[in-house]
């Protein structure tokens, strides 16, 4: 454990050394997302506009909140989970996959980690920001209890993402060009910015269970607002574990299919 | 023979070309199809709000969630209709050194690009046919203009679009020949796109200063326009002064485009861009 730790360092020092080197590329990236933030956020403007109640059960500043995590979340997909193992892609492509496997570690760990953009964490601050606005505007502070649970279930949501891409990634092994469906992925995602109560009958059902982003910004939104429900947590524990065991279980049966080069 | 003479004979050519290529890559079409389908996010959400609380445009008129069915429907269509892709291309080939192997050809580069682009249109209006039945399906065809010279003007708006759509593709591509990388750039045009063109709500609906904003932007000229036009949203007097407006951003890209381009390309060094 000890040892995955320092390795962890020693990969984000990585990560850290080649962002200092392309230092205005770092700056630029950090400008840009806050420039994405801001469009993130007007369509809820247009929702909103006139003071129309618009989507039942949430206010503008509680779908707001919605819009935070959305971006906080993204971050971590485009800032940490997305950079590293797009290049496994590439590895399997290449049969340079060899060199991550004959490393004394577990290879699914090392190539999660070998990248990190982390300009990405302009998308935190942002996030941050929006979620002191929102409870300013509210006028109350969130609970500490609420605090604790929507970290949690934060680190829920990174779970849950983090093992659908390992999903996606899998696929590479048995059909090597999957590159554009990182586009198809995040363009699907980008439904997660609205609270789920929006979507109806099919889409309700695909973005809570098979596309969890209800998971992944709304129930967040909602332990952070301090009116999630037990249950509703208790199952979003679980969905996380169970795509986080499929997902390890599915890595390790797809490498079994990597041939080196040319698989 | 002339240059356009030249041009003109190998067009048929080139398309074919083209043609072949879109099936060739159907599967990897299918997917880029398929990351189109935020108008379809949007019509769930619009349709919820609108059955919600009235949704009313400036001018006084409803949208219930029939118009938002019939909007979004059509706004699928527009979209895998009026793309380019061009500006990756020309970053990819700029990077890779393959814009030599184009730059050698006796055409126009800029002819190439967009007889590529155009030649995806079959499989790509093949992919808008089942969104066509469901226009039919769910009655939304009913909304759409019934005159034939309404339908004609669309046709010019849809390729005034396409033009507007490629042209800044080019200009945009042709920035990789001065920096780096002009991916950056796209993005934050895209980024522009989606709120600016109508393709995430009708701008009819949006808060006054977002549409005069949205007004005075290539981008409603580029997507908007077409799409409002297919909705039935103007008569012939609302949608002629719009044609003219969206065929002088056609013109000032246009020549923005072939500027960049030209003057790009002398800096090319066919390695390392």
């Amino acid at each position: 454990m000890g040892r995955y730790v320092t390795l962890l360092r020693m990969q984000l020092r990585a990560s850290a050394l080649l962002a200092a080197q392309y230092r205005w590329d770092f700056l630029i990236d950090g400008a840009l997302s806050l420039f994405w933030a801001a469009t993130a956020v007007i369509p809820l403007f247009v929702v909103y506009t006139e003071g129309r109640a618009s989507i039942p059960g949430w206010s503008f500043d509680e779908a707001m909140m919605v819009v935070g995590w959305f971006i906080l979340v993204q971050g971590v997909l485009e800032g940490a989970i997305n950079p590293g193992l797009a290049a496994v892609v590439d590895h399997i492509r290449k049969g340079t996959l060899d060199f991550v496997l004959l490393k004394p570690a577990d290879a699914q760990f090392l190539v999660s980690t070998s990248r990190f953009q982390l300009w990405r964490v302009a998308s935190l601050l942002t996030a941050l920001t929006i979620f002191g606005v929102v409870f300013n505007r509210l006028g109350r502070a969130p609970a500490l209890l609420d605090i604790g649970l929507s970290v949690l279930l934060m680190w829920v949501a990174v779970l849950t993402l983090y093992s659908m891409w390992i999903l996606i990634i899998s696929a590479a092994f048995y059909v090597v060009k999957i590159d554009n469906l990182n586009y198809l992925f995040t363009s699907i995602f980008d439904a997660g910015r609205w609270p789920i109560s929006v979507f109806k009958g099919g889409l309700r059902l695909l973005f809570t269970f098979v596309v969890p982003l209800a998971l992944m910004t709304t129930f967040p939104a909602e332990a952070l607002l301090g009116r999630m429900g037990s249950s509703t947590l208790a199952i979003s524990v679980s969905a996380a574990l169970v795509f986080a065991t499929a997902s390890r279980w599915v890595w390790r049966k797809s490498l079994r299919h990597y041939t080196s080069a040319s698989s | 023979m002339s240059a356009v003479g030249r041009t003109l004979r190998a067009l048929p050519t080139m398309m074919k070309i083209g043609v072949s290529e879109a099936i060739a890559y159907r599967a990897e079409m299918l997917v880029w199809v398929l990351s189109t389908t935020m108008p379809f996010i949007n019509m769930a959400l619009w349709s919820a709000v609108s059955a919600y609380t009235p949704v009313t445009t400036a001018q006084g008129r409803t949208y219930g969630s029939a118009d938002f069915v019939t909007y979004f429907l059509c706004a699928f269509i527009v979209r895998q209709i009026v793309s380019s892709w061009a500006s990756w291309e020309i970053n990819w080939e700029v990077r890779s050194g393959a814009l030599s192997m184009r730059l050698l050809r006796p055409m126009h580069p800029i002819v190439v690009y967009g007889s590529g682009n155009l030649a995806a249109l079959p499989m790509r209006l093949l992919v808008t046919f089942p969104v066509v039945v469901l226009l039919f399906i769910t009655g939304a065809f009913a909304k759409l203009p019934n005159t034939a010279s309404l339908w004609a003007l669309w046709l010019l708006s849809m390729f005034g679009g396409w033009l507007v759509t490629f042209f800044i593709n080019i200009a945009i591509g042709s920035l990789s020949l001065f920096m780096d990388s002009s991916i950056k750039v796209m993005d934050v045009w895209l980024a522009g796109f989606f709120v600016f063109s109508g393709y995430s709500f009708p701008l009819a609906i949006a808060p006054s200063w977002l549409s005069t904003v949205a007004h005075y932007m290539p981008y409603r000229y580029q997507f908007g326009l077409p799409l409002e036009m297919m909705t039935g949203a103007h008569d012939l007097a609302s949608a002629l002064p719009l044609l003219a407006t969206q065929w002088g951003w056609v013109t000032a890209t246009g020549v923005l485009a072939v500027a960049l381009w030209t003057f790009g390309v002398r800096r090319f060094q066919a390695f390392g861009g």
